[in-house]
């Protein structure tokens, strides 16, 4: 096993079911996953699917692993209860990932795997099937999919009347007919059903991954231009986005780089248009002069950053919280900027709303910190909000007399008038400038306008009290405390249920401005605090200390470009809770 | 009408970035009184760069970018709203070396937007340096023993990635750079103007250029790509000792600009 046994509540054997799905790349591993948990999710069950691919197009191993159960479930479990192998690899990679019991499922074994899984490896005939009924080869993993449904006890006219929606648009009859076969081929074998699982869920939920949900939050809030050049764990926004702009009425553009993606960005808000960008952290890195244009010449800007392990081109498909202290001191010069953290889909859709309305209000940029985990996983979850008001930002009524688009006002918001209306001049400047948008360096107009600027500090500061800057969860009484951010919210929300004893669960949501009273409160009194991050050196830790003077010395940090596995985490939060 | 800002003009007394100002307020001045220019619907950006400060000169909608930035600025700018008309002045330095990123896709992707180069062939706020028309031998103060590198042809350059409007002009010449930046705002699409403009203080060129720029015969074909590059290599290296350098409109073709497309 990956994990010894924690202190445990509940196995997750018991009510946590993980399905792995394995193959090439091009074998449709991932998409089977994906339409494994659709159905689940369909069926009313909660469910989190991780994709484990490396950065080619053909051949690699790519892997997805759906876990699932009646109640919510904040991030898969690396414990595998059905192993389904599409090639031979996948047997030899994943076998020790299997619980005791798990079925393994393969179009055929060789002696010495029969004799290692025993009753439990099904010879699953998919090549055979799809050759069968003339369907090409990468719908043989429905197959698998109705092998699944019979191990959960559905009935072959449920599971078909679900795969009906799954498979819309998807070579439905090939599908349909394959997971027949496979449901059926199970049947005839007798094979033992799983203890059943009851979905608790009543509303309706989706399943979603942080990308989409992020980019459906910057559509709510009035989205009209979307720029963004190609990298991983970004580009899924790009592609929904560019996919659903006719009917979001937006226009998406993929320019030359990252440097003409920002710079258009801000012609585009210049010109009063609501734009956003999105990257990874590599790509945030060119665009750090233009971030500081955006302060500057106060033009908004929502940015999604999606984190990979780095540095440089790191491994382009693995994640990382290793980039919060970089996007915090991003951009060269002082001025203010927003910092957002969302921990699964339904914060990023928040986000991505906040970011677009924040940046308008106080024409600034706007960052959403985003991670491979995050952008790439999918989730249950609840539906978003019908409406989102869309806050348009202080505009001036009419053309004031002798306008200037910096005019100094008590909360460092100036009116803006967009190019284009009869009677107003309006100049934008990466100078510093005066009121009217003209160089300058004097020393007091130097200071004047700065200190307009950070007067923007202060009101964004005032924002705080109305939002959810941080978090808690688990027992809100507990002495013992554990922080986190980002992703991490969903291994340490999972890992929560197999915890020795109740603690509390501090998640930190808003980096900049950092709400350093609620989070000293949170935290006073403490006896234990553990923070919880995938990177090396503890950025949010350091971050903490910098804003509260509360030093924390118990870290549980991972840096191989993985994210935390539930249980493998609970079993280091409870060394240190003995 | 008055085009003019209070800022204090910080040009070099002589310098001929006052040619080039004159000759853009006079050529805005014309669109507006002939109706073809609202004055609110005027955009001029600028990047970094002596060129930079002309933005501060204009009183009009203006967006002062970064260094190497400005093309990016004002496709974002022109495809926010097509409406506007959307004028760039950049510089050798500025669009040449840092920015020719852009320089290649605005004209590819044929951005209705019209780019001014203040070709001086030297980084002069910089106080003297190469760039990439400075020719061989040039020696400034990250050169002193004489540039090594070849300069490009930016109009070659620009004819080869698909810019549908290129022209040069000088900058001591007003009234024809008025009439180029006419013509090239009336074009639909990228429009390239590269104005040599000699620096009177790290390069002063004009000299050189005094007797060696000519107009090239207004009748010449436009549309013939060929002929254009032919035209535009005829100039060789400026700083050759014979070369001759044509001046003019040497290529002008109507293409589906990229906001008409973007919009369809």
């Amino acid at each position: 096993m990956l994990f010894g046994s924690p202190t445990k509540k509940a196995s997750p054997h018991e009510n946590i079911f993980t399905v792995g799905i394995g193959g090439a790349a091009g074998d449709g591993a991932r998409e089977a996953g994906a339409s494994l948990a659709e159905l689940l999710n369909d069926f009313s069950f909660e469910a989190f699917v991780s994709f484990d691919y490396p950065s080619l197009i053909r051949g690699g191993h790519n892997f997805s692993r759906v876990s699932f159960s009646g109640e919510k479930i904040h991030s898969d479990h690396s414990a595998l209860d059905v192993l389904v192998a599409l090639n031979e690899e996948t047997l030899t990679i994943h076998r020790n990932e299997l619980h005791k019991d798990a079925v393994v499922l393969a179009d055929s074994f060789e002696k010495e795997d029969l004799e290692r899984f025993g009753a439990n490896a099904v010879v699953l005939p998919m090549k055979e099937f799809a050759q069968k009924i003339g369907a090409p080869p990468i719908t043989r993993t429905s197959a698998a999919l109705g092998a699944a449904c019979y191990l959960l006890g559905f009935s072959l006219d449920n599971m078909k009347a679900v795969l009906n929606d799954v498979f819309k648009n998807k070579s439905l009859d090939a599908n349909l007919k394959l997971a027949e076969m496979g449901y059926e081929h199970l049947e005839k074998l007798q094979f033992r059903h799983w203890k059943k699982l009851t979905p608790q869920r009543k509303e309706e939920a989706e399943l979603t991954d942080g990308n989409t949900a992020f980019a459906k939050g910057l559509v709510a809030a009035g989205l009209d231009f979307y720029f963004a050049y190609p990298m991983t764990p970004s580009s899924s926004i790009l592609h929904f986005l560019a996919k659903q702009q006719k009917e979001y009425k937006i226009k998406v553009v993929q320019p030359e780089s990252e440097l003409a993606v920002i710079n258009m960005a801000l012609g585009a808000a210049y010109a009063g248009k609501r734009a956003a960008v999105g990257t990874a952290t590599g790509g945030f890195a060119l665009m750090q002069e233009a971030f500081a244009l955006s302060g500057m010449a106060e033009l908004p800007l929502a940015i999604a950053v999606s984190q990979r392990y780095a540095p440089a081109t790191g491994t382009p498909t693995y994640t990382s919280q290793g980039d919060l202290q970089f996007v915090l001191h991003s951009g060269h010069g002082e001025f203010p900027r927003i910092v957002l953290a969302p921990g699964d889909p339904k914060e990023a859709f928040a986000c991505g709303a906040e970011a677009l309305n924040f940046a308008w209000k106080y024409q600034t940029p706007v960052i959403v910190l985003l991670d491979r985990q995050l952008s790439e996983s999918l989730e249950t979850s609840a539906a978003n909000p019908a409406k989102i008001a869309v806050e348009r930002g202080k505009i001036a009524e009419g053309v004031p007399e002798n306008y200037g688009r910096y005019k100094i006002t008590p909360d460092g918001i100036s009116p803006m008038i967009f190019p284009g209306t009869p009677g107003a001049v309006v100049k934008v400047d990466s100078y510093e400038h005066d009121e009217n948008g003209i160089a300058i360096d004097e020393a007091e107009k130097v200071k004047a306008m700065g200190d307009k600027r950070f007067a923007k500090a202060g009101s964004i500061a005032k924002e705080m009290g109305a939002h959810n800057t941080i978090k808690v969860y688990g027992d809100k009484s507990s002495r013992d405390v554990i922080v986190f951010w980002g992703s991490t919210k969903g291994a340490v929300l999972e890992a929560a249920k197999y915890l020795a004893k109740p603690v509390k669960l501090l998640q930190i949501v808003w980096m900049e401005p950092f709400d350093a009273e609620r989070v000293a409160a949170e935290l006073g009194g403490a006896k234990t605090i553990i923070d919880v991050e995938t990177n090396r050196t503890a950025q949010l830790a350091a971050l903490i200390r910098e804003k509260t003077g509360v030093r924390i010395d118990k870290k549980i940090l991972q840096y191989n470009a993985r994210p935390f596995d539930p249980l493998e985490l609970a079993e280091k939060i409870n060394n240190y809770l003995k | 009408m008055d085009l003019a800002t209070k800022a204090k003009i910080t040009w070099c007394p002589g310098c001929p970035n006052g040619g080039i100002l004159v000759a853009f307020r006079e050529a805005v001045t014309d669109l507006v009184n002939d109706g073809k220019l609202k004055p609110e619907n005027l955009v001029a950006a600028a990047g970094i760069g002596c060129h930079g400060k002309i933005t501060d000169y204009l009183n009009t909608n203006t967006f002062t970018s970064l260094h190497g930035r400005v093309i990016a600025n004002m496709e974002g700018i022109k495809m926010a709203n097509p409406l506007l008309m959307v004028v760039g002045f950049s510089g050798d330095g500025d669009s040449y070396s840092e920015g020719v990123g852009h320089l290649v896709h605005a004209a590819r992707r044929n951005s209705d937007i019209n780019l001014f180069v203040h070709d001086n062939q030297v980084f002069a706020l910089t106080t003297g340096q190469a760039t990439p028309t400075t020719p061989v031998g040039f020696k400034g103060k990250s050169t002193p023993y004489g540039s090594i590198e070849s300069p490009f042809n930016p109009l070659l350059f620009m004819l080869s990635s698909g810019a549908t409007f290129v022209a040069r002009t000088y900058a001591l010449d007003i009234a024809k750079t008025k009439e180029i930046m006419k013509a090239a705002i009336a074009h639909k699409g990228f429009s390239f103007v590269d104005i040599i403009q000699p620096c009177i203080t790290f390069y002063d060129t004009r000299e050189y250029f005094k007797d060696r720029v000519y107009w090239i015969d207004e009748n010449e074909p436009k549309n013939d790509l060929a002929h254009a590059m032919e035209a535009v290599r005829a100039s060789g290296a400026p700083g050759g000792a014979d070369a001759k350098v044509p001046l003019g409109i040497f290529y002008r073709v109507e293409q589906p600009s990229f906001e008409e497309q973007l919009y369809k």
